[in-house]
């Protein structure tokens, strides 16, 4: 009983030893942390990819729904999303480069690294934002969704011609397309359940995905920030190392890291 | 007593040992940014070069996984870990994950193949 327990002095009271990781508490459980996090991503990504070989005709192809570019008309696919991901790569960097002076101690330049890497992921949200806003609103055109829920795209303006989904794109005209034009609805964007594109699970897909992902840039931009502030007030060159600097740089690389496979898998394949 | 431990394990380098650590991190962000170059004007100009698209694909996959590499074992200093931290942090996501797409892509395809048809 407690009351009858021993005092255990400290020699014979195993202190832990010395880890054989040689990693410290704080960045071994940011690791652990993290491959749980790559789990929930994997689980996405592949479930994305499970349903696009399901529906491997009728799915949307990204390069013809992304392609605008800001201040810019017509097609430009890949443009835009290029420039997240060199804005996203260019904030790893200076992560790395923040990590790197915290080693050194060098307070004025951790300040200064950290900062950039702010801006950058502020950057990246704010895209982020704006290319979501791009596919709600959809086209000028949207396109048309028959009675039996297949979304069509018009030919042109004149909305009296529409092709059927798949890579063939056949042409439907004339009277036949006339009579399928009666029954359904015109559709304008993308929303959870209908999406001018096609599938409305491609949208679902994207805003699960790319939302996941923009409330890591945005909870990495608001730890790093928390840090920063510290990294200001001196907290950690009283401390006398700069540990919480690699562990929300950890956090923050593998940010970058999910992007690389959701760039790959959602805009490029 | 003092349980926080994290000094013990902090690694400080000196400003020359720090000069070639930023030399090795523009090099990657180099490499990382020239992959992204190259995946993006494969993007634009494959069809009207006539690629088959199978080649493609296996390409953006292929290059997505040395990009991954860069970023893991160099920014992330996973690399750098003594050999047991990297295989805990590695094997158990390596693993389920082939598994998992592997499992996924097989069910997929069947599925595709009977539409209709159950």
């Amino acid at each position: 009983m407690a009351g009858h327990s021993p005092s255990i002095d400290s020699k014979t009271l195993w202190g832990g030893g010395s880890s054989p990781f040689n990693v410290s508490y704080g960045k071994i459980m940011m690791w652990f942390f993290l491959v749980s996090d790559a789990f929930t991503f994997s689980g996405l990504l592949i479930s994305y990819g499970f349903m696009r070989h399901s529906f491997a005709e009728s799915w949307p192809v990204a390069e013809r729904v992304f392609t605008h570019f800001p201040f810019m008309h017509g097609d430009h696919p890949l443009l835009y999303v290029a420039l997240m991901t060199f804005i996203l790569i260019m904030s790893s960097v200076t992560m790395v480069l923040a990590v790197e002076a915290g080693h050194r101690m060098d307070r004025k330049n951790v300040i200064k690294w950290m900062a950039w890497t702010i801006v950058g992921g502020l950057i990246f949200v704010g895209s982020q934002a704006w290319e979501w806003y791009h596919f709600i609103h959809g086209t000028e055109l949207g396109a048309f969704q028959l009675a039996d829920g297949t979304i069509v795209q018009w030919v042109d303006a004149a909305k009296e011609a529409f092709y059927l989904p798949g890579k063939e794109q056949v042409m439907v005209s004339g009277a036949e397309a006339a009579a399928m034009l009666k029954n359904g609805v015109e559709v304008y964007g993308a929303n959870l359940t209908v999406n001018e594109y096609g599938l409305p699970l491609f949208g679902d897909f994207f805003f699960f995905i790319t939302g996941f992902h923009g409330t890591h840039v945005f909870s990495g931009v608001v730890i790093n920030f928390i840090v920063f502030v510290n990294v200001l007030k001196g907290t950690y060159e009283k401390r006398g190392y700069y540990d919480m600097v690699e562990k929300v740089g950890l956090y923050w690389h593998f940010v970058d890291l999910v992007w690389v496979f959701v760039f790959t898998f959602f805009y490029l394949v | 007593m003092d349980f926080d431990r994290t000094k013990e394990y902090v690694q400080h380098h000196s400003e020359a040992e720090g000069k070639v650590q930023r030399k090795m991190i523009w090099v990657i962000f180099w490499v990382l940014l020239g992959i992204t170059g190259v995946e993006v004007t494969l993007g634009l100009v494959w069809n009207d070069m006539g690629l088959a698209w199978p080649f493609v694909k296996w390409t953006f996959i292929l290059l997505t996984l040395v990009k991954a590499y860069y970023i893991v074992a160099y920014y992330m200093h996973l690399k750098h870990e003594y050999k047991n931290f990297i295989y805990m942090v590695i094997m158990p996501y390596v693993v389920l994950v082939v598994y998992l797409i592997i499992l996924a892509l097989n069910e997929a395809v069947f599925v595709h193949d009977t539409h209709g048809l159950l």
